[in-house]
């Protein structure tokens, strides 16, 4: 399969600060990686010159499309739209048609289990729903690249697992390219088909995991021993690069 | 709008609700208004010696000179129909010319810096100081007395809107820069409509102090066609303290009625998404 994404030794200074020591990652369609790292590692700005909202200061990231769905820490959501206009507004933006893009809203939101919400503002839901939106939203482009900002890190529990297992069912379905930051090993490791661990400020790939289990996942992975022993291997690493 | 969402369920509760709530909104306020007509009439014929008693002539004789006799009130709804249309022209255009000017300093940081100390300067000019030269410059007719309220209700809507178009969430412009919106898109799909809430509040302090603007200049240019002001004036002088007093509350009227009205607009504009302007009752 050919990458989707591709970073070649790729560093990132903001003034005097060395945020990122030289990266090289390639993700193909059908992987979805997930990325660790203590806080303040440079996890979030990995993202940021992944969509190419920022450009390295040296190397390269080369991408086969700029189809990206980019799913930020916060819902990110307009408060003056329902649901299903939050929902369409990237399609407005892209000039998908009228049709197109009411078929399309349909059914992402249908996707995510948000149909009834449809017209609801963003006010009226929960942390999870606006979640949600959020991820419809980035669904309705078929994007090739996901890349998740940690973006389950403000629910509850019970809203946070169901997401997590969610999220793998869509993977299933859809087959994208993903990169998903966050700082919680359970997370990571339920998520990813291959696990990164980031070290300290400047930032540098220090360790790699492949995760075995095929998609869609079921929550009670998490509570099987081999689970456990992957985790605790991950959080060893995590704990030796902070 | 109007498939909108109940938010909040007690809105669709039957009509008793509803009458109940209008009641405790309308009576505290009127349990006031009678205590202070009492008071009133307490200071007119307690306190004031029967030959000073002039100087606040009892609310019925308000009725009176003011309501009944019908050449006074034609006189006060003359110059009250004046003062609105001079401030809501001169809002209208503090409105345009204001919003034009945020919109443009939101789209440059040397512009914001260009013009956000003229907006000050709007703000701190004294009105009075000016409005003998505004006279002198333009005459004393609609266009003078326009620009003192377009003078004095510039620089709300102008910082208003500024806010309102800089307070966009960072990531929403992250997400329009990823889908390549241009600077005209980002503007109106995404500022302008997220400045809305502030771009009300911005209108309605200005629509009070348009109704100021408007008075105090016609006040002040004493001559043409009589508003609030030059009655104001006028009655003061002659000593006609309940054609005076009559003027007075029309003019609070005046302005209650303009807030109350801009409110109303902006609450059935953006209250139905935005907190700050949901329904009071909602709130609770």
């Amino acid at each position: 399969m050919d990458p989707v994404i591709e970073f070649a030794g790729v560093s990132k200074s903001f003034g005097s600060t060395h945020a990122l020591a030289s990266i090289d990652l390639t993700i193909r369609k059908g992987e979805f990686v997930s990325l660790v790292g203590p806080s303040g590692c440079g996890k979030s700005t990995v993202l940021r010159l992944g969509s190419g909202l920022i450009e390295p200061s040296s190397g390269s990231v080369s991408r086969s499309s700029d189809n990206i769905g980019y799913i930020f820490q916060e819902p990110t959501l307009m408060p003056w739209r329902t649901v299903e206009q939050n929902v369409r507004f990237l399609g407005e933006l892209d000039g998908m048609s009228r049709q197109e893009s009411t078929r399309r809203t349909a059914e992402v939101l249908a996707l995510v289990g948000l149909e009834e919400f449809r017209r609801h503002y963003p006010l009226a839901l929960s942390g999870g729903m606006m979640m949600r939106t959020s991820i419809a939203r980035s669904l309705l482009l078929d994007p090739e690249l996901f890349l998740f900002d940690e973006p389950f890190g403000a629910l509850d529990q019970i809203s946070r697992a169901r997401l997590n297992a969610e999220l793998t069912g869509l993977f299933a379905d859809r087959r994208f390219a993903a990169l998903f930051v966050t700082h919680s090993v359970d997370e990571a490791v339920f998520l990813a088909s291959r696990l990164l661990v980031m070290s300290k400020r400047p930032g540098r790939i220090v360790a790699q995991f492949e995760i075995p289990y095929s998609f869609p996942r079921n929550p009670s992975i998490k509570y099987e021993p081999e689970f456990a022993v992957l985790a605790g291997q991950v959080a060893a690493a995590l704990a030796e690069a902070s | 709008m109007s498939d909108a969402p109940v938010l909040f369920p007690h809105e669709a509760e039957e009509s008793v609700g509803r009458v109940r709530a209008v009641l405790r909104v309308a009576v505290p306020p009127t349990l006031v208004f009678l205590v202070m007509v009492l008071i009133w009439y307490g200071i007119t014929f307690f306190v004031l010696e029967p030959d000073r008693r002039f100087l606040l002539p009892p609310p019925h004789g308000l009725v009176q000179e003011g309501i009944l006799d019908l050449q006074t009130l034609g006189e006060i709804a003359g110059g009250l129909y004046r003062t609105t249309t001079v401030s809501l022209l001169g809002l209208a255009i503090a409105f345009a010319l204001g919003f034009s000017m945020a919109l443009v300093m939101s789209q440059a940081k040397w512009i914001e810096r260009s013009l956000y100390p003229w907006a000050v300067v709007c703000q701190t000019v004294p009105i009075l100081a000016i409005v003998p030269l505004l006279g002198f410059w333009f005459g004393f007719g609609l266009m003078s007395r326009v620009i003192v309220c377009v003078i004095i209700a510039l620089f709300p809507i102008v910082i208003n809107s500024l806010t309102g178009l800089q307070s966009v969430e960072p990531k929403l412009h992250d997400l329009l820069t990823l889908h390549k919106a241009n600077r005209w898109t980002r503007a109106f799909r995404l500022q302008v409509p997220a400045a809305r809430p502030l771009i009300f509040t911005g209108l309605r302090t200005s629509a009070g102090l348009s109704v100021i603007g408007a008075i105090v200049g016609d006040f002040f240019f004493g001559r043409g066609q009589p508003g609030l002001g030059i009655l104001l004036d006028r009655y003061s002088r002659r000593l006609k303290s309940e054609e005076l007093l009559t003027a007075v509350i029309a003019a609070c009227l005046l302005g209650v009625v303009v807030f109350w009205i801009f409110g109303v607009i902006g609450r059935r504009a953006v209250g139905h998404w935005d907190p700050s302007w949901a329904d009071e009752r909602q709130k609770e």
